[in-house]
C-alpha cells in the first residue's frame, strides 16, 4: 500500500483540481485538461523508460491509435463512449503487444530505432488511409455524448479517468511485477539467472505502456474533437520523452511534474514568441548537462544540501 | 556411483578458433562437493557458462537429473534447480541489499507476473533469513554496490540461494578476498551446503581452499580435464604437478 502521506497528498491535489472550474476561468480549465492528459501519457512511457530501462522513440504511435480508434468508433460507427473508449484502449494495447513482440528482441539504440520505425508506420497509415482517418485533414467532428459536451464536464471526466489511470499505474509500478522490471533495468543478466524471462518482462512493460498511452490519446482526441496526423508524428514521441526526462525517470512522480512543467512552459512561451522548438532545445540541453535525474533529482539534491548546511 | 545428478559429456566450445573447452566430460553425484581448478585462462568460467545456459556449447551434452540442458535459456535452468554466482560479482549494485535478495525470492515464487501485490511487502522474513545466513542482516538497508568486495560476494551467494537450488555453482567464491575473508567465506559455504544438502560445484584458484573442502577435484588445463579424483590422488598426479601445481610453486 502507498504510504498514507502520499495518499493524502494525492487526494488533496485531486480535490484542488476539482475546485478549479469554480474559479470561472475557461482558459485555466482547458489548460488543466490538457496537462492531465499529458501527465498520463508521460507516466505510461515511464513504465518502459524509467522502470524497465528501455527508451522508446515511438510512443506517440499508441497515443494516436487510442485517439483515432476512439474517434472513429464514436463517430463513424456511432458506438457509445462506454464501449468506444475501452475498445480503443484495448486496441492500442494489442498493437503495442504486436510491435513490442518484435522490438524487445533488440536492446538499446536498436530497440529505440525499431520503436521509431513502427511509429512512422502508424503515422504513414494515418496519413494514407484517408477514408478512415481523414488523412492529412485530420479526423474531425468527433461526436461526444451530450453529458461531456461542456468543457467543465469534460474536465471532470478527464480528471476522473486520469486519476484512475495514475492509480492503476502506481499499483502496477509498485507491484512484484514492477520490482522485477527494476531488476531487469538494473541487471538483465542477473535477472535471467534468478529465473526470470527478461524479454517477456520487457514485452509486458511495452504492452502496459502502450495501453495507457492509448488511453491518454483517446482523452486527447475527444478533448480536441479531432485527431491529426501530427499526433502520430515522431516529434510527439520526442516531446513526451522530454517530459519524462525533465521530470526524472527514476521516480514515479517525476514524469507528472515533467509533463506539467513542459506543457505550461510551452503555453507560456507561445504567448511571447514562436520559437518554442528553440526553447525546447535549450530545456533538453539543461536536462542532459545539469539535470540527469530531472527536476525530482534536483529537489532531492537541494534537500541534501540544506541538510548538510544545517549540520554545519 | 549412482546415476549422477549432473552429467557432462564431450563438451566443446570454441571462440573464433580458440578452443576454450575441449571434450570435457564430468559426472557429479548428488551431495558431492566438487572443485574445478586450473590456472587463469584454463576455461573454468567458460565451463560454468556452458552448464548454466549463459553460453551454448558447440558440441556435447549436459544433463541435470536426467534432463537435457543444452539450448535451454538461463531462466529455465535456474528453475530446474541450478543456481550460480559469477567470478565478476553480478548483483544489483544500485538496489538495497534487502531488495537484491527480495527480488530473487519474488522470481523464485514466480510472482513477477503479479501486477497487484506490492513488491516491497513480499518475502520480508525469507529475505532476512537469507541475509542472516550469509551474515548480512545488519547491512540490509545499505546500497549493495557500496558493500565491501567480500560482502558483495556473500550477497551474491544469498541471491543464488534464494532460487532454492539443489546444485550450486560458485565461480571463484573467494577471488579478491583477504585471507581472513576467504576463511570465513569457506566456512560459511561449507555450513550452508551441508545444512541444505546441496551439491556444490565450484572453481577456485586458492589451493588451500580447494583441498580444505572439496571431496573431488578436476583439473582443467587449456580447456581439457587432465585429472579428476579425490584430493590426494589429484595432488600426487604427476601430470597435475607438472602443468599446474609446479607452475604456481604450490604442493
Amino acid at each position: 500500500m502507498p504510504e498514507r502521506r502520499y495518499l493524502i497528498a494525492s487526494a488533496v491535489v485531486v480535490l484542488l483540481l476539482a475546485l478549479l472550474p469554480l474559479g470561472g476561468s475557461r482558459y485555466a480549465v482547458d489548460v488543466a485538461t490538457e496537462v492531465l492528459i499529458y501527465v498520463l501519457f508521460a507516466l505510461s512511457l515511464n513504465v518502459l523508460i524509467g522502470f524497465t530501462g528501455n527508451v522508446s522513440f515511438g510512443h506517440a504511435a499508441y497515443f494516436a491509435i487510442g485517439g483515432y480508434a476512439c474517434a472513429i468508433l464514436l463517430t463513424t460507427y456511432g458506438w457509445p463512449l462506454l464501449f468506444a473508449l475501452p475498445a480503443a484502449v484495448v486496441l492500442a494495447g494489442m498493437v503495442a503487444a504486436v510491435v513490442g513482440y518484435f522490438c524487445v528482441r533488440l536492446t538499446q539504440i536498436y530497440f529505440a530505432m525499431l520503436t521509431l520505425a513502427f511509429a512512422m508506420l502508424v503515422w504513414g497509415i494515418a496519413f494514407k488511409w484517408k477514408e478512415v482517418t481523414g488523412g492529412d485533414d485530420g479526423f474531425t467532428g468527433i461526436k461526444l455524448p451530450a453529458m461531456l459536451a461542456h468543457h467543465t464536464s469534460y474536465f471532470y471526466f478527464t480528471l476522473a479517468v486520469v486519476a484512475a489511470g495514475i492509480a492503476a499505474l502506481w499499483v502496477i509500478c509498485h507491484s512484484a511485477f514492477g520490482l522485477t522490471l527494476i531488476a531487469v533495468r538494473e541487471n538483465s543478466v542477473r535477472t535471467g539467472f534468478i529465473g526470470v524471462d527478461t524479454r517477456r518482462m520487457r514485452w509486458a512493460a511495452f504492452t502496459v505502456a502502450g495501453t495507457f498511452g492509448g488511453l491518454a490519446g483517446a482523452l486527447f482526441g475527444m478533448y480536441h474533437r479531432g485527431m491529426y496526423i501530427e499526433n502520430a508524428y515522431w516529434t510527439e514521441s520526442a516531446q513526451v520523452l522530454i517530459m519524462v526526462l525533465l521530470g526524472g525517470i527514476y521516480s514515479f512522480v517525476g514524469p507528472i511534474i515533467g509533463a506539467a512543467v513542459l506543457y505550461l512552459l510551452q503555453v507560456f512561451t507561445n504567448q511571447y514568441t514562436t520559437y518554442w522548438p528553440t526553447v525546447l532545445g535549450l530545456i533538453l540541453l539543461v536536462i542532459v548537462l545539469a539535470l540527469p535525474d530531472g527536476l525530482i533529482g534536483l529537489v532531492a539534491r537541494v534537500r541534501a544540501y540544506r541538510k548538510a548546511w544545517q549540520r554545519t | 556411483m549412482l546415476r549422477p545428478m549432473l552429467r557432462i559429456g564431450g563438451l566443446w566450445k570454441a571462440f573464433a578458433g580458440f578452443v576454450a573447452t575441449r571434450d570435457v566430460s564430468l559426472d557429479l553425484a548428488a551431495g558431492e562437493t566438487h572443485a574445478v581448478i586450473g590456472p587463469n585462462g584454463a576455461g573454468k568460467t567458460t565451463f560454468f557458462n556452458l552448464i548454466t545456459g549463459h553460453l551454448r556449447p558447440d558440441r556435447g551434452s549436459v544433463s541435470f537429473e536426467g534432463r537435457d540442458l543444452v539450448g535451454l535459456p538461463p531462466q529455465k535452468i535456474v528453475r530446474l534447480g541450478i543456481a550460480r554466482s559469477f567470478q565478476r560479482i553480478n548483483i544489483y549494485p544500485r538496489l538495497s541489499v534487502f531488495e537484491n535478495v527480495q527480488v530473487a525470492l519474488i522470481a523464485h515464487e514466480r510472482q513477477q507476473w503479479n501486477l497487484f501485490r506490492p513488491g516491497r511487502s513480499l518475502h520480508r522474513e525469507g529475505t532476512l533469513e537469507l541475509l542472516e545466513l550469509v551474515g548480512l542482516a545488519r547491512e540490509a538497508a545499505e546500497t549493495a554496490g557500496e558493500l565491501s568486495y567480500g560482502k558483495q560476494k556473500q550477497l551474491e551467494l544469498a541471491i543464488a540461494l534464494a532460487s532454492q537450488p539443489r546444485l550450486l555453482l560458485l565461480d571463484e567464491p573467494t577471488a579478491g578476498m583477504s585471507p581472513q575473508e576467504t576463511a570465513e567465506t569457506i566456512a560459511s559455504v561449507r555450513d550452508i551446503v551441508k545444512a541444505r544438502g546441496l551439491t556444490l560445484l565450484f572453481t577456485e584458484h586458492d589451493m588451500a581452499v580447494v583441498f580444505g573442502i572439496a571431496e573431488r577435484i578436476s583439473v582443467l588445463h587449456h580447456g581439457v580435464i587432465i585429472a579428476s579424483g579425490r584430493p590426494d590422488a589429484v595432488r600426487n598426479d604427476p601430470e597435475v604437478r607438472r602443468v599446474y601445481l609446479g607452475e604456481h610453486g604450490h604442493g
